[in-house]
């Protein structure tokens, strides 16, 4: 069993309402504000908000209040159930402290309570009945983040049975949620949390123009998504560009076949969701008086990205698309978050770091297609030298295990072309800016105090090849632990599935 | 370039022509540094002969494209090219088992795709690369400054794949490139082989004894078969003939397996045929440790595995390399890939991560590949007589914060130039007076650009 500690758990504060969503105004206030978080808090896991305790309203008598109407989530449905583990009070103690906020603490301390990262320091002091963590000679990171996955919609083993990621019936499906999809018993969750990654973000595919919702996930066990869910992480809206939509619907005669037609794709739905949204924000404004307007799953989604309550996730590779997606996003009034993949990023870093749009990037991969030519092991380097929120990201079940080598990859390629590159630089590029790309950047990414307790400790630097996640912390409670097979937890699928026995070479193998 | 509106008619010369256009300017860039094959003297590094113990400041001296010594009290002679490698690491260039390059540019254009038959039949044994080899590849100097010098690029797909073959990274013909043509027999065994043959496992197993009796049946009775006397063969002439060499043990069948139990099938396949095996993916291997080491069968993993992906890696786990090692088998790393094999390095110093011996690990990505394919004589170590296939790295070659300073091919210092390092130095600045198409780049489209 899980060492737990006796405390029980402490429900996590209320996320800050940067947008008095009450308000018939905000909700119609235009397009999203490009900087910071948004601060949506419908994913909050309030006391009552529990699959099971919300009463639900009877047919016709809404009670559904008008920002959880809005973004798809009446009756208290659908939210995070996620409740951190009970932890001790906990003392990182005489490690190096990579902060991600500029700082490296030799012989650091990191103070975890309550879940939350109450001191970072020196000589900090334990409280009573605390565990203490001992890291001289090992470093200490906040727990990492990939803004890009599809683990649970694309679970292993990779089965016809478990392709879930992609519903490539209709180029344009934003009523579908990536959430609907993920298989919480995925083998690869467990896998990145032993690789220090805490946070992940789960999207749909990029079969379609707009692929549907995506969700945020903390990388803790549960039975059901709801128990992994972010609390109050804003969704995304996945789009993509370029030659998936156009070759998975063109093969099949169909629209799209070509670029022109993507465009025109996007540019048909805004308008649509543009139409949708004024006829709701009048109901609203009007007091909401009289049967609302019909639900449209889709077009509520792409409503919610005009108010700037969802965010844009982009798959795009070539630096024109990325410019013809600016333009859309300029025609309806949105704001792009990031782009992904991304591997053309560098020849536009000027235009990215203009509008405040991340870029999240592979280290090196390239050449799978032809949108993929153009790639250099310098993207992350010079993007993030131009001040734009550069981000590694994986797409990768095994991708998403080596995140502290692939930044430490990019960095080093960097330096290598005489692009100057920090290690905190690099670190935030798996920490800070994947959290700023998901809004949950006032949460996680930086070990500093108030932040959620989501701290990696590695048995030497994060940025060699030697170096393993020795113990992770979600909410302050170590939920991984590599020398105690007691807090390795596994899915489901991998019980008893092979014969123990028989392993003939399995005496002293290196976990 | 042309300006003529895409119609289907004109869609595949486009393309020839686009396809040419890449290839010329990659030839520009692939071509070795003109200067003749001379005398070079790496000097004072910290160097792994693999063939034996490290030595510190050591000289490793190339002549004419061979080494011509290795060692601590080596005189360098006065007209040798000297590269100061003091503080630096020297080891034989890397060689990857298992990568199809030279066979694709971009993964997702057929035209450019040269590894995998779209036939019918599963058993395409006579396939033979080497006349697909696109020496002007851009991925060649791509991957070549990642410190890999030579590499099995061989076919994919079906029951028997065909044969790979063994080239440098270097060389403007297919000719200069080949160290050994018809290296290795490709097959594959498991869900994928089961499903060439109509969906079982057993069949597969079937198909591939059928094609090795047959093959034993045409050797004995030739000249009946070529009058028509024989009794009807399933595989075609090509491909009996092409069986040869595995039958006879001179060329390795290498075999694409994961799950333990598949694994098992092999070896017993290789066994009542007396076959030189070579074993590629081995998820699982390391449950039939023991099996494998008793039967001297290398092993070609790539350590990045470690989920049950399918339903033959249900026993994937990091430290197969670890496990296997220890039990005895030849362990050789490969990144089973073409546009990345430069992250050679980086899958060696992840299995030493997972508990494969740093020296093993540095093993499996030169000498015991150089085994496998039956090169040693010539490749995988720093010792005389040996071709100088020899890499200067910057620090430990496995380290991320490592990189290859220096890469030599058969004597001669490769140039550090890639399609990519000219799109870096393109992008390098952006600067609104001079767009980047002014900049850089040997693929103009006019005689005198560039």
């Amino acid at each position: 069993m899980r060492n737990r500690a006796s405390s029980p758990a402490v429900p996590r504060a209320a996320l800050l309402v940067g947008c008095a969503w009450l308000a018939a105004a905000c909700a119609t206030a235009g397009a999203a504000n490009p900087s910071g978080a948004v601060g949506v808090e419908a994913r909050d896991v309030g006391g009552t908000s529990a699959v099971g305790t919300v009463p639900v309203a009877a047919e016709g008598t809404d009670t559904t209040d008008t920002r959880d109407l809005l973004y798809g989530m009446p009756n208290g449905a659908w939210r995070s159930t996620y409740r951190p583990l009970p932890a001790k009070p906990t003392l990182i103690r005489g490690g190096t402290v990579m902060t991600a906020t500029g700082q490296t603490i030799q012989g650091g301390d990191v103070l975890l309570e309550n879940g939350e990262i109450v001191a970072v320091g020196k000589g900090l002091t334990a409280p009573a009945g605390a565990m203490v963590i001992d890291a001289s000679g090992r470093y200490v990171t906040p727990g990492i983040i990939d803004v890009h996955s599809h683990m649970g919609d694309y679970p292993d083993p990779g089965v016809q049975a478990h392709s879930d990621g992609n519903e490539a019936t209709s180029p344009t499906t934003p009523q579908v949620w990536a959430e609907h999809s993920v298989w919480p018993q995925d083998p690869s969750f467990t896998r990145a949390l032993a690789a220090g990654v805490t946070t992940v973000e789960v999207l749909p595919g990029s079969a379609n123009l707009i692929g549907g919702r995506g969700i945020t996930l903390k990388l803790v066990p549960g039975r059901s998504v709801q128990d992994m869910m972010f609390p109050g992480a804003p969704m995304a809206l996945k789009m993509a560009c370029g030659e998936n939509p156009k070759r998975v619907y063109g093969s099949r005669g169909r629209f799209p076949s070509t670029r022109m037609g993507n465009v025109a794709g996007y540019r048909e739905a805004f308008i649509r969701a543009k139409a949708y949204r004024e006829k709701w924000d009048a109901w609203i404004e009007g007091g909401r008086k009289g049967d609302p307007p019909a639900r449209d799953l889709g077009l509520e989604t792409l409503a919610e990205v005009l108010r700037g309550h969802l965010f844009p996730q982009i798959h795009c590779y070539r630096a024109d698309e990325m410019v013809q997606m600016i333009n859309l996003s300029h025609e309806f009034g949105f704001h792009i978050r990031a782009f992904h993949h991304g591997v053309e990023a560098y020849k536009i870093r000027d235009i990215l770091a203009r509008d405040s749009i991340g870029a999240a990037l592979w280290f090196n991969w390239w050449g799978f297609k032809m949108e993929a030519f153009d790639g250099i092991e310098q993207n992350l380097a010079l993007v993030s030298q131009a001040g734009v929120h550069a981000i590694l990201h994986t797409d990768d079940d095994m991708g998403v295990q080596l995140m502290n080598q692939n930044a430490a990859r990019a960095m080093y390629a960097g330096r290598e072309a005489g692009i100057e590159v920090s290690r905190n630089e690099a670190l935030r590029w798996i920490t800070a800016e994947p959290a700023w790309a998901l809004g949950i950047q006032d949460r996680v990414g930086t070990l500093e105090k108030g932040k959620n307790a989501d701290v990696t400790v590695w048995s030497g630097d994060p940025f060699s090849v030697y170096t393993r996640a020795d113990q992770v912390f979600i909410d302050g409670a170590l939920i991984y632990d590599r020398k105690q097979k007691e807090l390795q937890p596994t899915s489901d699928f991998e019980v008893g599935i092979l014969p123990e026995a028989t392993f003939e070479g399995a005496k002293g193998g290196v976990r | 370039m042309t300006t003529t509106r895409r119609t289907p008619g004109r869609a595949i010369g486009l393309a020839t022509a686009l396809v040419a256009g890449t290839a010329l300017m990659a030839a520009a860039l692939a071509a070795p540094a003109p200067a003749a094959a001379q005398t070079i003297a790496i000097t004072g590094g910290t160097v792994y002969p693999v063939s034996g113990p490290r030595l510190e400041g050591a000289t490793v001296l190339i002549r004419d494209g061979k080494i011509v010594a290795v060692g601590t009290n080596v005189r360098v002679p006065e007209r040798a090219r000297r590269i100061d490698a003091a503080g630096k690491v020297v080891t034989p260039g890397l060689m990857d088992a298992s990568t199809t390059l030279g066979l694709v540019e971009v993964g997702a254009v057929g035209a450019t795709r040269d590894f995998a038959l779209q036939s019918e039949d599963p058993v395409t044994a006579a396939f033979d690369v080497v006349d697909g080899i696109n020496p002007a590849s851009t991925l060649i100097p791509i991957n070549r400054l990642g410190g890999v010098t030579t590499a099995l690029t061989a076919p994919r797909g079906g029951l028997i794949s065909g044969q790979g073959a063994v080239i440098d990274l270097a060389g403007a013909t297919v000719e200069a490139m080949l160290v050994e043509p018809r290296a290795a027999m490709m097959a594959s065994y498991g869900a994928g082989a089961a499903s060439a043959v109509g969906g079982a496992r057993g069949e597969a197993s079937l198909r591939l004894r059928e094609a090795l009796d047959d093959a034993r049946f045409w050797k004995k009775h030739q000249g009946a078969f070529d009058r028509g006397a024989s009794r009807s063969l399933v595989e075609s002439r090509l491909d009996l003939e092409a069986l040869q060499p595995v039958l006879a043990g001179t060329m390795p069948l290498v075999v694409s397996v994961d799950r333990a139990s598949d694994i098992s099938a092999v070896l017993r396949i290789a066994n009542d045929y007396g076959l030189r095996l070579v074993i590629t993916g081995g998820a699982e291997a390391w449950r039939v440790a023991g099996e494998l080491a008793r039967a001297h069968v290398p092993v070609v993993l790539d350590p990045l595995t470690d989920a049950p992906t399918d339903f033959s890696h249900l026993g994937a786990r990091f430290d197969n390399a670890a496990l296997l090692q220890k039990a005895g088998v030849p362990v050789i790393i490969s990144t089973f890939d073409a546009h990345n094999v430069r992250n050679l390095a980086f899958d060696a110093g992840n299995a030493v991560r997972f508990g494969l011996p740093w020296d093993a690990a540095l093993r499996a990505v030169t000498l015991e590949p150089a085994r496998a394919f039956g090169i040693d004589d010539r490749y995988g170590s720093l010792e005389p007589g040996k071709v100088a296939d020899v890499v200067v790295w910057s620090g430990d070659p496995f380290e991320l914060s490592s990189a290859p300073e220096t890469v030599i091919i058969r004597g001669r210092v490769m140039p550090d130039r890639s399609r990519q390092r000219e799109l870096l130095e393109r992008y390098r600045t952006l600067r609104a007076d001079q767009p980047p198409e002014y900049r850089g780049g040997e693929g103009g489209n006019g005689a005198d650009g560039g």
